[in-house]
C-alpha cells in the first residue's frame, strides 16, 4: 500500500510526464491550471492517465473543484 | 411531435408524451464503457410517478419549489418530471458551484425540497452555510452507500408513495422554474421561467432542429443550463426522442459514445468544439502526404457542394471515415453558453458537420437567434426564431447598438428582484445587454458587451461582483473588480479577462507582500473566475448615497487611462 507521499509523487511526477515538463519542476501545493496553464479538458484528460496508473476510477464529482496536486492526490489514495 | 399549442404547462405534455411514445427509449445511461440503464417512456413514467405520489404525501403542492443539484443522469429529468407533474416549479441548479453558493441559491429561491446526489450532500453539509437556508424541509439524496450517514436526508431510491398520483394543472403564465443565469455574489439573478416560455421555444426550435423517435442527443453540458434543459429534455421527450447520459465526462468516453450511441445532436460549448477540432486537425496533419492531397480535395468538393445548404448524405459518403468517427449519424453539433469563433464553424461544416450556432440568454428562454443553414454563415450567429423580435437599440453609424429582444420565450421577470427586472425588460423589450447590428440578409452579428461581465469558453457567466468576496479585508482603502472590456470596450467576443481595481492607502505602494496576498486570495477562486491584472486608481471610487459603488461613473474614470500600460500583471 502506498503512502500518501508516494501517491502525491507519483501524481507530480506522472504529470510531469504527461505535460513535458522536467521532473521535479512540480510540487504538492502548485494550482495545476494556474502552474500548467491548462483547461479543464486538459485536466480530464490528465486525470485518465493517472487513473490507469493507479488502476482506479474517479468519478467526475470527486475531482470537482480540486485544483491543486495535494488534494488530488488524496482523492487517489482515498480509493486505493 | 406533440402539438405544443394545445398544452397548458411542462408537465402536461410531457405526462402526454410518456403514454403516445410509450415503447420508444427516451433515456441511456452509461459509465465509461458500461451501459447503466435504458429506459423507454413507460418505464421512465413506472420510475416517476412513484416519485410525484412521493413528493404529493410530502405536502408537495401547486406552487412549491424544488431544488435539482445532480450530474446529467437519468434521475435529474425523473425527478424533474415528478416535480412538474405535482405542479411544482423547478429550481436546477449548477453542481459545480461551491457548497456556499449552493446554500446561498437555495435560501433565495426558497426551496422546500431538494434533490441531489450523495457526495454533493456530503460537500454541501460540511459547509457552515446550510443554517442559513432554513427554508429547506425535505431532502432527497441518490445513491448514497448502505452505511452513509445522510445527515437528515432521505434516499431517493426509497422515497416512492403506493396508488396513481393526482395530476396538478398549470396555466402558461404560471412559474415552471426559476433558473439562476448567474449572481451568487451579492444579486443572485433568478430567471423566473413560465411554461409559456418554454413551450414556446420548444417549438421555435424544433421548427430548424427536428427531433424524431430514434433521434439520440448526447447530453454533455449540464442540465441546469437552459440550452441542455430544452435540447437534452423537453425537446427530445415530447418528440419521442432519445437522450444519453455519460457519467463520466472523459474526452475517450465522449468519443466514444459517438458510434457506440449514433447520436444525433450533441450540445458542446466552445472550449470543448475547439478541443475536438484540434484532435480532428492533428490526425489529418499525420495524414501521408499522398491521403493528406486525396482528403483536401474531398473537402474541397463537399465545400462546393455544400455551399447553399447542408446535405449530409453527401458529406457523410464524400468524408466517410470523417462521419464514420461521429457515429455516422450526426446532422449537427448544437454550440451554445459563449461566442463561437467563425473559423472552428467553418472547419466543422466543410466537414459537412453543420454547427448550430446561435445565440441566446437565459432570461430570453434558451435561444434568441440561430444559424437556419439556409446558406450557412459561420460570421454570424444567425437568424431570429419564429416568434422572436430583434432590435438594434441607439444603433452607431455602423449599425451597432444594443440587442433587445421581445417574444413569448422572454422569462417573466427576476424572482424579488423587480428593480432589476425593470432596468432589464423596458417596455416589454428585453435588453441584452450584448451589442450587435443586423445585416442585410437578417442575420445577427455580435461584437462585443455593454454590460459588466464576461463569458468564458466554457461558457461560463462571470459577473465581477461575484468574486469581489474573496478580496474582503485586503489591506487597501478600496477596491472593485471589473471586466476589462467594460472599461475599454472592444468589438470582441472573446479573450475576455477580468481585473482588480485598487485604490490604495494614502503613501502605500503596490508591495510585493500586497501582490502575494491578491494571488494567494485569487488562488482560491475557481479557475475560470480569477481575475488576470491590477489597476492602480488614485481616487475615491464614486459611490452613492448608500456607499454603493457606481461602477459606470467608475469605469469611465478608468478608461482615460491606457489600457496598455494600467494593467499591472499578478
Amino acid at each position: 500500500m502506498r503512502t500518501l507521499e508516494q501517491t502525491t509523487q507519483e501524481v507530480l511526477d506522472l504529470a510531469a510526464k504527461h505535460f513535458q515538463l522536467p521532473a521535479g519542476s512540480l510540487a504538492p501545493g502548485d494550482d495545476f491550471f494556474k502552474k500548467l496553464g491548462i483547461d479543464s479538458l486538459q485536466t480530464l484528460e490528465m486525470l485518465s492517465r493517472l487513473e490507469n496508473h493507479f488502476g482506479i476510477e474517479l468519478p467526475d464529482y470527486e475531482v470537482q473543484g480540486v485544483s491543486d496536486f495535494r488534494t488530488l492526490a488524496e482523492r487517489i489514495q482515498s480509493r486505493l | 411531435m406533440l402539438d405544443l399549442s394545445q398544452y397548458q404547462s411542462i408537465g402536461e405534455a410531457l405526462k402526454d408524451a410518456l403514454d403516445r411514445f410509450a415503447d420508444e427509449v427516451c433515456l441511456i445511461e452509461a459509465d465509461r464503457e458500461r451501459e447503466k440503464e435504458r429506459l423507454t417512456y413507460r418505464e421512465f413514467k413506472e420510475r416517476s410517478h412513484p416519485l410525484a405520489q412521493a413528493l404529493q404525501d410530502a405536502g408537495f403542492t401547486a406552487g412549491e419549489r424544488a431544488g435539482i443539484i445532480m450530474t446529467n443522469q437519468s434521475k435529474w429529468l425523473i425527478s424533474a418530471y415528478a416535480i412538474f407533474f405535482a405542479g411544482g416549479v423547478l429550481v436546477p441548479l449548477d453542481y459545480k458551484l461551491t457548497p456556499e453558493e449552493h446554500w446561498q441559491l437555495l435560501k433565495h429561491s426558497g426551496a422546500k425540497f431538494l434533490i441531489t446526489e450523495y457526495p454533493i450532500w456530503r460537500q454541501l453539509n460540511l459547509s457552515a452555510g446550510r443554517s442559513s437556508a432554513t427554508n429547506l424541509q425535505t431532502v432527497l439524496v441518490t445513491e448514497a452507500p448502505a452505511n452513509a450517514h445522510l445527515a437528515g436526508a432521505l434516499r431517493w431510491e426509497e422515497f416512492r408513495g403506493a396508488g396513481e398520483p393526482v395530476f396538478v394543472p398549470r396555466k402558461r403564465s404560471d412559474t415552471a422554474s426559476i433558473v439562476y443565469s448567474s449572481g451568487t455574489g451579492g444579486r443572485p439573478k433568478g430567471c423566473m421561467m413560465t411554461h409559456e416560455n418554454y413551450l414556446e421555444q420548444c417549438v421555435a426550435l424544433t421548427s430548424i432542429y427536428p427531433f424524431w423517435p430514434g433521434v439520440r442527443y448526447l447530453s454533455i453540458l449540464p442540465t441546469n443550463h437552459a440550452i441542455d434543459f430544452m435540447v437534452g429534455f423537453f425537446g427530445p421527450f415530447t418528440c419521442g426522442a432519445a437522450v444519453v447520459h455519460l457519467r463520466t465526462l472523459r474526452p475517450e468516453y465522449v468519443r466514444e459514445a459517438f458510434p457506440k450511441y449514433k447520436i444525433t445532436y450533441v450540445s458542446l460549448v466552445p472550449l470543448v468544439l475547439k478541443n475536438l477540432q484540434k484532435g480532428l486537425q492533428t490526425r489529418f496533419d499525420a495524414l501521408p502526404a499522398l491521403k493528406r492531397k486525396i482528403f483536401n480535395v474531398l473537402v474541397a468538393f463537399n465545400k462546393a457542394l455544400t455551399k447553399n445548404r447542408p446535405r449530409l448524405g453527401l458529406s457523410r459518403r464524400l468524408l466517410k471515415q470523417v462521419h464514420a468517427a461521429f457515429g455516422g449519424e450526426l446532422r449537427a453539433i448544437i454550440v451554445g453558453g459563449a461566442f463561437t469563433e467563425p473559423q472552428t464553424l467553418q472547419f466543422f461544416y466543410d466537414l459537412g458537420i453543420p454547427v448550430a450556432n446561435g445565440y441566446g440568454l437565459t432570461e430570453a428562454g434558451t435561444a434568441i437567434t440561430v444559424n437556419d443553414l439556409k446558406p450557412f454563415r459561420a460570421d454570424t450567429v444567425g437568424k431570429p426564431l419564429p416568434g422572436m423580435q430583434v432590435r438594434i437599440v441607439n444603433p452607431a453609424p455602423d449599425g451597432v447598438g444594443e440587442v433587445s429582444v421581445r417574444s413569448k420565450t422572454v422569462m417573466s421577470g427576476y424572482l424579488d428582484d423587480p428593480e432589476l427586472t425593470a432596468e432589464t425588460i423596458v417596455d416589454g423589450w428585453l435588453m441584452t445587454g450584448d451589442l450587435g447590428r443586423i445585416d442585410d440578409t437578417g442575420h445577427l452579428q455580435l461584437s462585443g458587451r455593454k454590460k459588466n461581465m464576461i463569458v468564458t469558453e466554457e461558457g461560463k457567466n462571470i459577473y465581477p461582483e461575484d468574486v469581489e468576496k474573496v478580496f474582503e479585508s485586503l489591506p487597501v482603502k478600496e477596491f472593485c473588480v471589473f471586466a476589462a472590456n467594460y472599461i475599454w470596450p472592444k468589438r470582441s467576443m472573446v479573450g475576455e479577462k477580468l481585473v482588480l481595481i485598487l485604490h490604495l492607502e494614502q503613501g502605500q505602494n503596490y508591495s510585493e507582500e500586497l501582490r502575494r496576498d491578491i494571488n494567494a486570495r485569487n488562488n482560491r477562486l475557481l479557475n475560470y473566475k480569477r481575475v488576470h491584472g491590477v489597476i492602480l486608481f488614485e481616487e475615491d471610487f464614486p459611490r452613492t448615497a448608500s456607499l454603493k459603488i457606481k461602477r459606470n461613473v467608475l469605469a469611465e474614470r478608468l478608461a482615460k487611462l491606457d489600457s496598455a500600460t494600467a494593467i499591472l500583471p499578478l
